[in-house]
């Protein structure tokens, strides 16, 4: 059954995407922040998964040991050295800035390890398959991905709406002023939510970089693979987000069968009915 | 009685050194040489694009990072109509133009239902639509594109020489002509409500202004300038592809940095933008990706601490203005000036 | 040896970009002490309590509290250091439940006689409501669930902006019986009122302000309705 097939694939690989707009969501929600350099600090964590995975001779997965912890750093002091001073009421500065950032990583990557395209080894793993029923096999490594994206998304609702972190969160996104009041350092706020986001990206990074090959040009696609999950999904639904996932997986891969061609053009069709259609997303959340 | 001026000392300076220098570059062919005609005309493109770029977002509000969209749809344009419909290349251009314009209604009807960054995210997913969809295109060269055929090159001019004082010209005119363009819409009352939309949309509505409808028509007036540059853009490089028709960095990083670093909101911004740009490009020569990593270093620092640009600080530190843009109430039957 | 008044403002002038709102304005607070604060419209009470409260320095002059000086804090420096605004327009965060704010009230964790259980006890409405969204209480419930906040927060100074805005009188004088009781856990309040019956009958000490200068004070027992009129209006 080939067609089951080809949008199991869709569905497993939604999985990453899922993580790609998690981040990208999360920043949104907590300070209207939309970083347009989020794709190529994806890239950006897989090239340090690449350099620990070398340097140490470890294999991907022990990576993220290292990676998260460096890219939440990273995060942390991005936004407090820099994009903390963007916010405000214009939209300019932070669109520019990102957008600048987002020229920096890719070039700066393209000094320091060329065009050529790279790949995680993470070994027997990349190519075994298990059977789910007559003709219907599904990859153990997507697998995986699928279900770590699904714990990451149940772990940042779990932290948004059951600790006092992501009360802090909410309450900043509320009312900077007021959360000042109740004794929140808002600078301290933000870089804490850049700090996860780029945690999330980290592990986004290290899968696509397992996945699939990588140079440093390929940030902007992540981004509006990201992008459009979240607005196929409803703006503020981290659910919602993983459905937006899945569909924009399945669209791909349906468009894959069709013609090689068409893969991508397939999910951005699919994007652009739903923003004619039902621009809201499929589940919005009525964010503040 | 009272009327409303426009113009100051320095905007008649201004406009009488823009008019001596349009002058002196209309006979550039005359006293420069091949490579001097091709960086001038490189030089016109990229002060259109940026000035086209600055109405839609410094003044609009529309920040748009995917108008590669329309310099890539005007170029594939202008070789579908030369090569497939016979269309003579210079005709070809405003056609583009037009075409392009009404493409960008449905695009915007789109994409307007974001706001804010995810617009601005939007306007990138419509340029790589373009960009696949191109390369479907199989009869303009699908993936690798194609090279404009030797029988529509000669029907532009017979010889080399003329086709590159053609081409020349054709971009100063056409740069002339979206800068004067811009500056009266921009003395118009419709250019009175552009400031106030940028000044305070919400307050801009309840003052009576159908901002939806001024922003669609500035976008599409928008796409009708860069279609048009993007056909001439290709007709002076006499090949296209997908990658180069709708590359962001050619056609949306360089005029981004180009108007931030000059001046956003601002008319004369991407035109002292594009000097710094190109000064800088040739001294520094060759750095490659370096050179774009620097540029992205130097945007974000002058957003951050000079977020009106080299032209924007200097226009306030003087109260200069190179254009006669600016609104003066002056009241007639006075004893003295007004201040 | 007198003790030091907690909380001492001495002078200070406040600007709202080139507007001026407080022109050398002086005020103090002793230790469990309650101090009201009057005026009309734009006399320039709120100014002084978000001065106080971190949320605008003032341009000269000096505020200290329990011998430091806090003027150039920021807000959330001044919540740590013990002074807690109720801001005006009670201000929930709309996106928590009642229990939600009050627990992000008390995120600072500083000691005090004021936990969950305590303000639970003192605000029993708020219990029954605890998992509703905050928008969804009245507004008498949601001045409740501000004051509530910021108590949680074991202040040494509560300052209340305004809270009978928009309320029934039955609704103020309900909230305003609960005031001895944090006042007896050890706090000192100041309240900025348009209602001046209440303040007074609430206040030791009442300052009058007028066009951004202190008029008029006194204690509260002993000021006569006509000083506080000519102060209030300034005929």
């Amino acid at each position: 059954m080939p067609w089951l097939n080809i949008i199991l694939q869709g569905v497993l690989i939604g999985g990453l995407y899922a993580m790609f707009a998690a981040g990208l969501s999360l920043i949104f929600g907590v300070m209207r922040l939309v970083n347009i350099a989020h794709g190529d600090l994806i890239v950006l964590a897989a090239y340090i998964a690449l350099m620990v995975t070398q340097a140490l001779d470890v294999s991907p997965l022990t990576s993220l040991l290292l990676v998260v912890p460096v890219m939440a750093v990273i995060g942390y002091t991005l936004q407090r050295g820099l994009l903390n001073r963007t916010l405000g009421d214009d939209l300019l500065p932070p669109l520019l800035v990102t957008f600048g950032l987002s020229i920096i990583i890719q070039n700066g990557l393209l000094e320091l390890f060329t065009a050529d395209s790279r790949k995680l080894q993470a070994g027997a793993i990349e190519v075994q398959t298990f059977q789910l029923m007559q003709g219907v096999w599904i990859g153990i490594l997507p697998l995986i991905q699928f279900v770590v994206a699904i714990g990451v998304i149940a772990g940042l609702e779990t932290l948004f709406y059951r600790t006092a972190l992501g009360r802090a969160f909410r309450a900043t996104s509320d009312d900077q002023s007021v959360a000042q009041l109740v004794g929140l350092d808002t600078r301290h706020v933000f870089a804490l939510a850049m700090a996860l986001s780029l945690a999330v990206v980290a592990i986004a990074g290290v899968f696509l970089a397992v996945r699939a090959n990588f140079d440093p040009a390929i940030g902007p696609a992540r981004l509006i693979f990201g992008f459009e999950a979240v607005v196929i999904g409803g703006l503020g639904s981290m659910w919602g987000t993983l459905v937006g996932g899945i569909v924009l997986g399945v669209a791909q891969a349906i468009g894959a069968q069709i013609d090689p061609g068409w893969q991508l053009l397939a999910g951005h069709i699919v994007f652009l009915a739903i923003l004619a259609v039902r621009p809201q997303g499929l589940f919005p959340k009525v964010s503040g | 009685m009272t009327r409303v001026e426009h113009a100051t000392r320095s905007s008649r300076i201004g406009v009488a050194l823009i008019g001596a220098a349009v002058i002196t570059l209309a006979f550039a062919p005359y006293w420069g040489d091949r490579q001097t005609l091709r960086l001038l005309a490189e030089m016109f493109t990229f002060v259109t694009l940026a000035s086209l770029w600055n109405l839609l977002a410094g003044y609009a509000g529309l920040v748009s990072v995917g108008q590669q969209a329309f310099v890539g749809l005007g170029g594939y344009l202008l070789f579908a109509l030369a090569i497939l419909l016979d269309v003579h290349p210079i005709a070809a251009i405003p056609i583009a133009g037009l075409i392009g314009a009404l493409v960008a209604i449905p695009v915007a009807a789109l994409i307007f239902r974001l706001r804010g960054a995810y617009f601005a995210i939007g306007t990138w997913v419509v340029a790589e639509v373009f960009r696949l969809l191109a390369a479907q295109v199989s009869a303009l060269g699908g993936g690798s594109g194609i090279s404009l055929p030797s029988s529509v090159v000669q029907a532009m001019a017979p010889t080399r020489q003329m086709r590159e004082f053609e081409t020349y010209w054709l971009a100063l005119g056409l740069t002339v002509l979206v800068l004067a363009a811009i500056v009266a819409l921009l003395r118009s009352r419709h250019g009175l409500a552009l400031t106030a939309i940028r000044d305070n949309e919400l307050a801009a509505r309840s003052n009576g202004i159908n901002v939806g409808r001024l922003k669609l028509a500035v976008y599409v007036l928008t796409a009708f300038g860069t279609s048009m540059i993007g056909a001439l853009i290709f007709l002076q490089k006499l090949r296209i592809s997908p990658d180069t028709a709708f590359s962001v960095n050619d056609w949306t990083a360089f005029v981004i940095f180009i108007t931030v670093i000059g001046g956003i909101g601002r008319i004369e911004g991407p035109i002292i933008g594009t000097i710094i740009f190109f000064f800088l490009r040739q001294t520094l020569s060759d750095l490659g990706s370096l050179y774009l990593l620097m540029m992205g270093a130097v945007a974000i620092v002058v957003m951050l601490w000079a977020p009106k640009g080299l032209w924007g600080y200097i226009a306030e530190r003087f109260s200069w203005q190179a254009l006669p843009l600016q609104r003066r109430l002056v009241l007639e039957k006075e004893t003295g000036g007004k201040p | 040896m007198p003790d030091a008044p907690l909380l001492e403002v001495k002078a200070i002038d406040a600007f709202y970009g080139d507007f001026q709102a407080l022109f050398g304005v002086s005020l103090a607070v002793e230790a469990r002490q309650v101090v009201a604060v009057i005026g009309a419209n734009g006399a320039g009470k709120s100014t002084l309590l978000k001065s106080i409260g971190g949320l605008m320095h003032p341009h000269s002059g000096e505020i200290l509290f329990a011998g430091s000086p806090i003027a150039q804090m920021a807000a959330f420096d001044v919540l740590h250091r013990g002074v807690a605004l109720v801001p005006e327009g009670r201000r929930l965060f709309p996106s928590l439940t009642v229990e939600e704010n009050l627990l992000i009230g008390g995120q600072s964790r500083r000691p005090g006689p004021w936990t969950l259980g305590r303000v639970y006890e003192l605000f029993p409405m708020l219990a029954e409501r605890r998992d509703l969204p905050a928008l969804a209480l009245s507004g008498g419930q949601q001045q409740m669930a501000a004051i509530a906040r910021a108590l949680m927060a074991n202040p040494q100074l509560l300052l209340c902006d305004e809270i009978s805005l928009g309320l029934a009188p039955v609704v103020v004088r309900d909230i305003y019986a609960r005031m001895p009781q944090i006042v007896a856990e050890g706090a000192s309040l100041i309240i900025v009122e348009q209602d001046i019956v209440q303040a007074l009958r609430a206040a030791n000490h009442v300052y009058c302000l007028q066009e951004g200068r202190v008029a008029l004070q006194g204690s509260a027992r002993e000021l006569t309705r006509e000083a506080i009129s000519a102060a209030y209006f300034g005929v």
